[in-house]
């Protein structure tokens, strides 16, 4: 219907825009001179939301976020025995989330599960899973793992009666730990595992070493899963597990890999790739913004999680990231750490354009914003 | 086994410490023991503690014994007759003083029909929570914790009768307000620190309504006929002080009118205030700038005699003139010595202060504002019995903060004024609202308190009733007067040749960094640019090698010190600070290069 009112606006506005008119008018049945209505007020709303040359979005974008987190650090709320688990919100984690820190404070996944499993039907089944989980390294099951200094060697105890309730065996963990551990043989010597490093002059600290190597050593479950919690969101089951590892939590079976998510970004540019980072990105601070009640545009966000993803790499604004990345040496020097800035910039020798805002109000001159950005071209007459 | 000390010395042990301490308590209260003992029994450590020294904080409690209070209905009217004294009590064991640790082994009732079989001790009045001044808060057990909090932070701040000695007194930075009134609603507390002695505030009219928006946010409407009456006026004193300093070599200052050979002397008319002995005299009326003590020092360095001068007096001018920005009458003059035997002279300069838009007042409820206008008083809202406000109010200050003392205080304070009488507003033992609403009723008002109100500039009633009483209004210290500041040009600092900072010097105000980044943000280019432009600066660029050129007036051409006259040299507007900027990169020996292009 109307395509070929349709066709006249090709170019005037978005391809999807037109797509989404046109199935509207047909659910609509629109009359052509109301499609025409229709088109001209998409037309004039598209041109209106559109931004003006010159208009400064990186200023606007930073003082729309600036203005809200200084209100947010005063009234971050604390939730007080509720069966969710502790995260990182408020200032924290937006600065988090910008920085790109690698190592986040309160790693978390979603984990939802595939249709039969996601109801509170079957609970031996979903200890199963969580069981497959849930992180359960050596420390856990040993009494104790004790050097032997006569020996030089390590002795670890099981508890069996702990390793009983886990549902794990003797012969996995010694498996676990020849997989985990390639430096040293272990042996089962009756009561306890013996560990013995393969390199031949065997000291104390390397011993030692192994000892708390050991300690770590997964035996069961999904590494870096510290703890699971099953709740009830919207009637269906969904697991919170503080502790991230996307990559091995997809690979089980029972996990719906379509919704499951980690508010960890770097994990997931690891797993599915610098688009999904951007939308992640997008995501864990919108989050954090609708959790403290407060209104930021989602397109400042979208404008933030673009640059810190153009690359194709994760880069946070810092002055290791895209700050650090500014082509003029005088906007880079104001930012942070100036003396290391203007000593390289001397020692090859660089050239600052003055292209930018800062360099630019450092030297009185007009910045090339609004009304200092256009320049007047005149004609001038033949022969002057 | 349970150990005992004394003072923090181990003494013994003994078997049953409930029973010990008990038995000691019980001596203590029959007077065989020292009042001053405290007595504690420590579970967590199984330890008795017996205290005697000095220097602990105590107070006193009601003893209770098996849920009764010890201070029965029969010695308290004994102390209504003055036959027992208060001393009496402690040593009859009514009342004890305990110290921090006797407390842990208490568990004092906040009211006496709180009581159980538990309670050991009674408080006397539960007021006893708040403090000296925060019990001046009329109705606090009416009010939000926090505006108490607030309320008795701006008490201290209050304009009244500082000393009574204020009128011989040098202090710095004072006021006095000139008729001070007692509050109509008052507590026990002012009674108890004899506030009528020295009160610091003003029983005020006041209105809750909106006044052509000059009341929004927290400001208020002031009548200016109140004003002309004498309402929040005070006088504020600033002392100056000069001392006649000894120098090394026998040198001194001399405090006197300059020799006219003194190094930076003024001029006559600058001096004309001061009488033969370079002091001002006393009642008169001094502007900005002008001098009030005058003195002369010794030259800086010794060495500093300068041969061309044809004088050989090189005296400093270093007189001492009136803060920028004020006037005042001289008060006082003080001619004295100090204690090393100088010379010293001290004036004071008096300022009366009349309200103006911007002197800070506020109620007694935590509830301060600025004044935002002054209304002619026939401009001013009446009642229906002829009753101007002094104040207009916005009753938008209430409901989030909750201040429902305030409007008790209100209510009190409008029976006090017609009944000719104190009203008691002491935190949980005051005349109950009730009984005003009750009084109210009885004078002839609507118990709410609330009055028909015409506009004084049309005439018309107002459609809604408007509640109307009288408050206690402090002036705060803090008034326009002592912040306005403003400037155009003036002062720059001698490195980076932009405006220096503070009121004190006539500084510039900053346009900060954030500031600068919400002109970027609406685009005004042009506008920063001259907002910035406080330290232009004309640079003369050498087009040959980038370096900064000099340029020499007295031929009137500029030239390169590295290529000489022979180069193109153009002159650029930048700010000084890059300029300095480019010099410091120099002196670390980083070769800046300024290389200009062709705008068009």
């Amino acid at each position: 219907m109307h395509e070929d009112l349709a066709r006249e606006y090709k170019g005037k506005i978005p391809e999807t825009l037109l797509k989404e008119f046109e199935k509207q008018s047909e659910d609509f049945k629109l009359s052509k001179a109301d499609a025409k209505k229709v088109l001209e007020k998409l037309e004039a709303r598209y041109l209106a939301s559109k931004i003006n040359p010159g208009e400064a979005i990186g200023i606007i974008t930073a003082e729309s976020f600036g203005e809200p987190s200084t209100q947010m650090t005063l009234r971050t709320f604390h939730f007080a025995g509720v069966a969710e688990a502790q995260i990182s919100l408020g200032l924290p984690r937006l600065i988090e989330i910008f920085d790109a820190r690698k190592e986040i404070e309160t790693p978390l996944m979603e984990i939802y599960l595939k249709s039969p499993y996601n109801s509170n039907a079957d609970e031996k089944k979903l200890e199963k899973i969580i069981a497959q989980i849930k992180e359960i390294n050596m420390e856990e099951v040993a009494t104790s793992i004790s050097l032997n200094l006569t020996k030089m060697h390590v002795e670890i105890r099981l508890n069996k009666k702990r390793m009983k309730d886990l549902e794990v065996s003797d012969a996995s963990v010694l498996k676990q730990l020849k997989i985990s551990i390639k430096t040293s043989d272990f042996e089962e010597n009756g009561e306890f595992i013996v560990a013995t490093p393969k390199s031949k002059e065997n000291t104390l600290p390397l011993l030692y070493m192994l000892k708390e190597k050991i300690k770590e050593v997964t035996v069961k479950g999904t590494e870096g899963i510290k703890q699971v919690l099953p709740v009830n969101r919207n009637n269906e089951l969904v697991l919170l597990a503080t502790g991230s590892n996307l990559k091995k939590i997809l690979e089980i079976d029972e996990v719906d890999a379509t919704r499951t998510t980690t508010n960890d970004i770097f994990e997931i540019q690891k797993v599915f790739g610098i688009e999904a980072a951007r939308n992640a990105i997008i995501h864990e601070a919108l989050r954090v913004i609708q959790d403290q009640a407060l209104e930021i545009d989602i397109r400042h966000i979208m404008f933030i999680a673009d640059l810190m993803t153009t690359t194709g790499v994760i880069k946070g604004i810092t002055r290791s990231g895209i700050t650090g990345e500014k082509e003029s040496v005088l906007a880079r020097a104001s930012f942070e750490t100036p003396i290391v800035h203007i000593m390289n910039a001397s020692l090859i020798g660089e050239v600052d354009m003055l292209n930018s805002v800062i360099e630019n109000v450092l030297l009185n001159q007009p910045v090339p914003l609004g009304t200092g950005l256009p320049g007047l071209v005149t004609k001038m007459k033949k022969g002057d | 086994m349970v150990d005992v000390y004394i003072d923090e010395k181990f003494v013994g042990t003994v078997d049953n410490a409930k029973d010990f301490v008990a038995s000691i308590k019980e001596e203590r209260r029959k007077g065989k023991l020292p009042s001053c003992l405290n007595v504690e029994f420590d579970k967590e450590f199984n330890e008795v503690y017996v205290h005697l020294s000095t220097g602990r904080a105590r107070r006193p409690l009601i003893v209770v014994e098996n849920g009764v209070s010890k201070l029965t209905p029969e010695v308290v009217s004994k102390l209504d007759k003055n036959e027992m004294t208060f001393n009496e009590l402690v040593e009859k064991g009514i009342i004890e003083y305990l110290d921090a640790n006797e407390e842990e082994n208490t568990y004092v009732a906040l009211n006496e029909k709180h009581l159980t079989k538990e309670h050991t001790h009674l408080e006397i009045d539960p007021i006893i929570i708040l403090g000296i001044v925060t019990s001046l808060v009329p109705y606090a057990n009416f009010g939000q914790s926090a505006r108490l909090n607030r309320g008795s932070k701006t008490q201290k701040q209050g304009l009244g009768v500082y000393a009574t000695n204020y009128l011989i007194r040098m202090d710095t930075d004072v006021s006095v307000l000139h008729y001070p009134q007692r509050p109509i609603v008052q507590s026990f507390m002012h009674d108890v620190i004899k506030y009528q002695k020295h009160p610091s505030g003003q029983n005020v009219v006041i209105a809750l309504m909106s006044f052509d928006g000059y009341n929004m946010l927290d400001s208020i409407v002031l009548n200016k006929g109140s004003i002309d009456r004498g309402l929040a006026r005070s006088t504020y004193y600033r002392p100056y002080t000069v001392e006649e300093l000894r120098y090394s070599g026998g040198m001194t200052d001399e405090i006197g009118i300059p020799d006219k050979e003194v190094k930076g002397y003024k001029s006559e008319h600058d001096y004309r205030y001061l009488e033969e002995d370079g002091i001002v005299y006393p009642e008169a009326k001094i502007n900005a700038d002008d001098v009030i003590i005058g003195k002369s020092s010794p030259p800086r360095f010794l060495g500093e005699i300068e041969e061309f001068s044809i004088a050989a007096n090189t005296r400093r001018e270093s007189s001492i003139a009136i803060r920028q920005g004020e006037d005042g009458i001289v008060d006082m003059v003080i001619v004295t010595e100090n204690e090393e035997g100088n010379k010293l002279v001290r004036v004071r300069l008096r300022n009366e202060r009349v309200p103006e838009a911007g002197d800070k007042f506020a109620s007694r409820q935590g509830q301060k504002g600025v004044i935002g206008l002054i209304v002619p008083q026939a401009d001013m809202p009446f009642t229906a019995s002829g009753i101007v406000p002094d104040l207009i109010f916005s009753p938008h200050s209430i409901p989030s903060r909750m201040t429902v003392n305030y409007l008790i205080e209100i209510i009190g304070g409008k029976v006090g004024a017609l009944a000719g009488r104190y009203i008691d507003g002491t935190t949980f033992s005051a005349e109950s609202e009730k009984d005003l609403r009750k009084y109210l009723k009885q004078l002839g008002f609507r118990e709410n308190g609330t009055e028909t109100m015409y506009s004084g500039i049309t005439g018309e009633r107002f459609k809604a009733t408007i509640f109307v009483g009288s408050s206690y209004y402090l002036k705060l210290k803090y008034m326009v007067a002592n912040k306005m500041h403003a400037r155009a040009s003036g002062r720059i600092q001698l490195l980076t040749r932009q405006p220096i900072e503070g009121r004190s010097k006539g500084g510039g105000l900053r346009l900060g960094e954030m500031e600068k980044d919400c002109f970027v943000a609406h685009g005004a280019s042009l506008l920063l640019k001259e907002r910035f432009d406080s330290d232009k600066h004309k640079i003369y660029v050498c087009e040959s090698c980038g370096m900064l050129g000099i340029y020499d007036s007295m031929r009137g051409k500029a030239y390169c010190i590295k290529c000489g006259l022979n180069t193109e040299i153009t002159a650029v507007e930048m700010s000084y600070a890059f300029k300095l900027l480019m010099d410091e990169l120099k002196s670390m020996g980083i070769y800046p290069k300024v290389s200009l292009k062709s705008k068009y």
